[in-house]
């Protein structure tokens, strides 16, 4: 049997809980939505005062609602009612223009500080591969063959005479438009930034792919200051390479560094766990590999232009040291402690 | 009503997630399928991008007749495979367009606000997710048209397809890049408040059915909120069918309002399970006593 009773008094908790709080809530959506729909700035001042305030209530309601209340749809709603404020209130990030700002004052120069060791060790890999590189092709020219790919040698192998490859390093000036070397400068770029991409995530390998990378970078630098040395003209490829080579070489190097850092931290976590060493190691990395990708420009833009507008050797040298110079020192210059960072 | 599923199948994607308030948000993360459209979507707009800009700089090398336009190409076309993923996850949305679309949006892990670095290393590695996949693929066909070797390639193909099925191999659903980046891709939940069940019982001119404690004492809190479902959902057979469920066991005569008389059993069921929460007693379903929280 049924009874039935004349009954005004809520039965239920989320009844008595909602006429107390719905109107918050509501007011916290309608802030959310026009934000999720047209950016913070659409939203007036005021509204972005109380929206702090609105969350930490509506987070209560959600607490309280969890222990008191078992109507479901309640708890979900204010379950993705506070999730939305969270995103909007901590999960947003600072704005591009500071963002930018302070990647180039701080953010990049003090993740590739961070790298100095596994930067060394790219450098010294570099160096061994073209010393190796070097002395193998001194001693038997064939093995030029098997670390050039045809493609890239065009010409300037073992059996060139001096006098062409002289040809290669002072002619294009002559006789290049400005926009055909732009074009050189922008493929040169984008190539050379994806293969520093590329190297970086490599490094998630446990490193070996990057150091392979790494090595064979520094065999085809080997074999191709050989082949110019070999000619007596040493001094003049060299100086043909380092205007851009400087900056593009020690790009490259730092972002193998970073993939060696990602390596080594899966590989070897330490103290922390594999997957926090991995987070940490990851991110500031990453930050260093993203700045190589202007270093690149930069690189792309002194190859394609100025390398084939400046035949002068000295002229070069110095372009290509001046370079060095200033990367060390924006890379490796102290900085002061962070602002408000303890000491 | 049938045994109810485990929990943890219900809450499979559902993860912890602290806020700085010190409550749990009770997140859920995206589906792996969910994802893989994402990341569709978004290569379908980036090809629309690439089609239209070309059209556009061709146009203008055309008129122009310089070949710096090519240029112009050569850097647009990096800046759309890098730049795509990378700057629109740095944006205040947290997510590509593709993302927005499903419903994803990428948050780091530790509740923490996203960075760039994270945002870079976690599009960084697509490069062996994806890219490092797709040119073993065409290498393998490129080898089985022109006859070459094979085996090789197809052995480098079922390597990299590590990294491609990586999100299919661990709980959270992370990417290699999401798991060197410390971050996440959540369901962008968006829901309304329903209508209170209980008041519309409550507020109706007509009188409400009053139940025994045996009666209230069928069922638990799983119970109920499947019967709320079955209110909110609104479907006659449904109900028709609970209604009658909850009489015969009741053992309760049918009054011909099957509505009515869920509307009631659910407010006086829910009153009751709460009174009971306020003491610290909660019944998960009709199978177990009522216990204290440990």
């Amino acid at each position: 049997m049924t009874a039935y009773v004349e009954a005004r008094t809520p039965l239920v908790n989320a009844t008595r809980f909602r006429a107390a709080h719905e109107a918050d809530w509501d007011q916290l959506d309608k802030i959310l939505t026009l934000i999720e729909k047209r950016g913070v700035r659409a939203v007036p001042d005021q509204q972005l005062l109380v929206l702090p305030l609105l969350y930490r209530a509506a987070l209560s309601s959600l607490s309280v609602a969890r222990e008191t209340s078992l109507d479901r749809a309640l708890i979900t709603y204010l379950e993705q009612l506070c999730t939305r404020a969270y995103f909007q209130i901590y999960g947003v990030p600072t704005s591009p223009m500071k963002q930018l700002a302070h990647f180039f004052a701080r953010g990049w120069p003090e993740a590739v500080q961070a790298l100095w060791k596994e930067t060394l060790v790219s450098f010294l890999l570099t160096v061994a591969g073209a010393l190796v590189a070097y002395l193998m092709i001194a001693h038997d020219p064939s093995w030029y063959y098997a670390m050039i790919p045809d493609g890239m040698a065009q010409g300037r192998d073992p059996t060139a005479s001096a006098e062409l490859l002289r040809q290669t390093l002072y002619d294009g000036g002559k006789d290049a438009q400005q926009s055909a070397l732009a074009l050189f400068a922008s493929f040169l770029f984008t190539h050379n930034a994806q293969i520093a991409i590329f190297s970086f995530a490599l490094g998630f390998m446990f490193c070996v792919p990057t150091a392979g990378l790494i090595v064979y970078n520094g065999l085809m630098l080997g074999a191709m200051i050989e082949v110019f040395a070999s000619k007596g003209l040493g001094y003049n490829f060299i100086g043909w390479l380092m205007i851009h080579g400087t900056t593009e070489l020690f790009a490259i190097m730092i972002s193998g560094a970073a993939g060696f850092r990602i390596g080594l931290a899966i590989a070897f976590p330490g103290r922390l766990s594999r997957t926090d060493a991995a987070v940490a190691a990851g991110r500031s990395a990453a930050t260093a590999m993203g700045g190589t990708v202007v270093m690149l420009a930069v690189a792309g833009l002194l190859e394609g232009i100025g390398r084939q507008t400046i035949t002068n050797d000295e002229l070069r040298y110095a372009i290509g040291l001046v370079m060095l110079a200033g990367w060390l020192l924006y890379f490796y210059m102290p900085r002061g402690k962070r602002d408000g960072a303890p000491a | 009503m049938a045994r109810p599923p485990s929990r943890s199948s219900i809450a499979g994607l559902r993860r912890r997630f602290i806020t700085p308030e010190g409550v749990d948000l009770n997140i859920e993360l995206g589906t792996a399928g969910a994802r893989a459209g994402a990341f569709l979507l978004d290569g379908v707009l980036m090809l629309g991008v690439l089609i239209l800009a070309s059209i556009a700089i061709g146009l203008m090398a055309f008129a122009s007749q310089s070949i710096l336009m090519i240029g112009l190409w050569i850097v647009g076309f990096f800046i759309l495979r890098n730049g795509w993923f990378t700057l629109f996850e740095m944006g205040a949305r947290g997510a590509t367009p593709g993302k927005r679309i499903v419903g994803l949006r990428v948050v780091a892990r530790d509740g923490a606000r996203l960075t760039g670095g994270a945002v870079i290393a976690r599009n960084a590695m697509r490069e062996i997710e994806i890219f490092l996949p797709l040119s073993y693929f065409f290498a393998s066909l490129g080898a089985m048209f022109t006859g070459g070797d094979v085996l090789l390639p197809l052995l480098a193909l079922g390597w990299s397809m590590i990294f491609l099925f990586f999100p299919l191999f661990n709980r959270d659903r992370l990417r290699v890049g999401d798991l060197l980046a410390g971050t996440w891709v959540v369901h962008r939940a968006r829901a309304q408040l329903g209508h209170d069940l209980a008041a519309s019982a409550a507020q109706s001119t007509r009188p409400r059915r009053v139940f025994t404690d045996a009666q209230l004492d069928l069922y638990g809190v799983y119970e109920l909120q499947t019967l709320e479902d079955v209110l909110r959902g609104g479907q006659t057979d449904a109900i028709v069918t609970v209604a009658a469920a909850i009489r015969r066991k009741g053992d309760m005569p049918d009054d011909g309002d099957d509505y009515g008389f869920l509307s009631d059993y659910y407010a006086a069921l829910c009153g009751r399970l709460e009174r009971g929460m306020m003491v610290g007693l909660r019944r998960e379903d009709k199978y177990s006593k009522a216990t204290r929280a440990a």
